[in-house]
């Protein structure tokens, strides 16, 4: 049984987020760590490769070459492998393009199920499964908020705006996992120390069969154009509670028509 | 009022729909598509045919009837969607953003190579093209999008534009002949949601009341649904009191729960931290009750109020109650 998980690097949180001006992209020079979302999608891979007995957990992602620190913190937890994608001619993708990018990296790995986690950090994404099943052929169930295998086949349970589904999917399949679906381990000092000597490889786009038009700016099929500032809320007020918070609040909502 | 001086090709809107009624939503960005020039629909389900009538604002509506269908699941509609898209000839598909419509949108974007933005606030005709709109980093900084090719697909924020009121009029019904892929069927429903719920659902309530972690306990929601009630409105909690179990995940306001934008927020007992705030910060109107002065809840909302919400809670539904009788 082999586990693909497709993590991302991003900005850590809590460091202040901007968008460069001048690239119009995300400013991603600072400390970057494992999209946390991610995590419960390796945790979940773990799971799945600990109760089969035996397999493979292999992390698979898109970014620039110091990416390679943040995977190594999936490689901690106790996955097998990394594979980083990573080539000067992918900075910039969108969608079109990242997704084009994993699937081609996935194809040659042809695992089982391949897992993502519930969004990205920092693009609020929370569309990437879908395109790389997609150009995989693979069937798809996200917003998995349980993940259950019985030999071929996965089921899920779905968190959806209407309460929770219940999906069997065929494997090889994708499975975007909600961050309800598990606590991601903590990894150990072991498997930190362990993780520096398993195998970690980049990959560039060659490598994969893409040309460079294929990713990036250049495979990009949307396109930031401009950024300003979010418009004002107007004013706001701010009372401390003297016995009378719930009149002066009915007064403001009579005063905003509400009530 | 004439058609603006667009492009002469309609855009295509993606109408979900659920319990036999178009999603307020999907219904909503129609309206949307409509104000840009001409709009069209599809509506993709089993038994569905008369819910063409519903799609107010749409001059055609493309309907896939097909016991395939049946279950909300986003493959399958993505071959039904390439065909419209190609036989329409369409250049623009917006969707209303949901845990379908993001599968769906995501999956025709790598169907088509076509750019794919999402969390859009705003979509405008510039140039003869379009222009997005989307707030990013937690709502921080506004960033203009553009498509760089056709077909251009979009994901517009939960409840961001209002449907068209009036008679839906009789829009032309074209049949999709529906040819799906293998594996696009290879997923299937075992058990599909039921929700019950009383009152609107929090998506397209005008008022909304919200618990957080300051309630203390769950059993502290009652304070809230009584004041939800009085205000005629609906109930929402934050992710933090649904992982402990104190209200269900349908209710949930967030970053991984539902946006909102209702005419009225009352956040009590919540934090306002990042997560709960992207959830709901387009409110028209935010009240805030929490204890902690230093609540990032105070930086956002329009009326802040610092205090107990086991006290001010309870009495301010009693004096909604007053006024209201």
């Amino acid at each position: 049984m082999k586990v693909a998980v497709c993590v991302k690097e991003v900005p850590e949180a809590g460091a202040a987020r901007r968008i460069d001006p001048q690239t119009r992209r995300l400013d991603r020079g600072g400390e970057g760590a494992l999209n946390a979302f991610d995590a419960n999608a390796v945790e979940a891979a773990l799971r799945v490769k600990e109760s089969e007995g035996d397999g493979e957990v292999v992390i698979v992602s898109l970014g620039p070459e110091g990416a390679m620190d943040s995977l190594r913190k999936a490689l901690a937890m106790g996955a097998d492998r990394a594979l980083l994608v990573s080539d000067e001619a992918a900075v910039g993708s969108d969608l079109v393009a990242t997704s084009r990018a994993l699937a081609a990296a996935l194809e040659r790995e042809s695992p089982d199920l391949v897992l993502f986690g519930q969004q990205s950090g920092d693009s609020d994404g929370a569309v990437l499964w879908a395109a790389v099943a997609e150009r995989l052929s693979l069937p798809m169930v996200s917003q998995a908020a349980e993940l259950e295998l019985d030999g071929a086949k996965a089921t899920v349970k779905r968190q959806t705006e209407f309460g929770y589904d219940r999906i069997e999917v065929p494997l090889p399949a994708v499975v975007a996992v909600s961050d309800a679906i598990n606590e991601p381990r903590y990894p150990s000092l072991k498997g930190i120390m362990g993780a520096k000597s398993k195998p970690q490889a980049l990959l560039a786009l060659d490598e994969i069969g893409l040309s460079a038009d294929l990713v990036g700016e250049a495979g990009s099929k949307t396109e930031v154009l401009a950024l300003s500032d979010p418009p004002p809320r107007g004013e706001s007020r701010k009372i401390e509670d003297d016995g009378t918070a719930a009149q002066q609040i009915l007064d403001f909502l009579l005063e905003q028509k509400l009530v | 009022m004439p058609a603006p001086e667009r492009s002469l090709v309609p855009t295509l809107v993606f109408l979900e729909h659920h319990g036999g009624e178009i999603q307020k939503g999907a219904l909503g960005v129609l309206a949307k598509a409509a104000s840009l020039g001409d709009a069209h629909g599809v509506i993709a389900g089993s038994g569905v045919a008369a819910l063409a009538g519903k799609a107010h604002g749409a001059g055609k509506v493309w309907v896939a009837d097909d016991p395939a269908l049946d279950a909300p699941l986003p493959q399958p509609r993505v071959d039904v969607l390439e065909q419209v898209v190609k036989e329409g000839a369409y250049d623009s598909v917006l969707f209303a953003a949901s845990v379908l419509a993001a599968d769906v949108a995501a999956g025709l974007a790598a169907r088509l190579d076509a750019g794919l933005n999402w969390d859009l606030v705003d979509i405008q005709e510039r140039d003869g093209t379009l222009v997005g709109t989307r707030p990013a980093l937690g709502d921080s900084v506004y960033v203009e999008v553009g498509w760089k090719s056709e077909p251009r697909l979009a994901l517009i924020r939960s409840g961001t534009f209002e449907p068209v009121g009036g008679d839906a009029g009789e829009p032309e019904v074209a049949e999709v002949a529906v040819d799906l892929q293998d594996f696009s069927t290879k997923a299937t429903m075992l058990e599909q949601a039921h929700e019950e719920q009383s009152g609107p659902s929090i998506e397209d309530a005008d008022i909304v009341v919200a618990g957080g972690r300051g309630l203390g306990g769950p059993e502290n929601f009652a304070l809230v649904e009584e004041l939800a009630k009085a205000l005629g409105g609906a109930v929402a909690a934050t992710r933090a009191v649904v992982d402990a179990g104190w209200y269900p995940y349908s209710t949930q306001v967030g970053q991984t729960g539902k946006s909102v934008s209702p005419k009225l927020y009352v956040a009590c007992g919540i934090s306002g931290a990042i997560q709960h705030k992207v959830g709901m910060q387009s409110s028209n109107v935010i009240v805030a009750i929490n204890k902690d002065p230093n609540a990032p809840i105070f930086e956002f909302s329009d009326l802040g109020v610092v205090g107990d919400v086991h006290q001010i809670v309870p009495k301010l539904t009693e004096l909604v109650r007053a006024r209201k009788h």
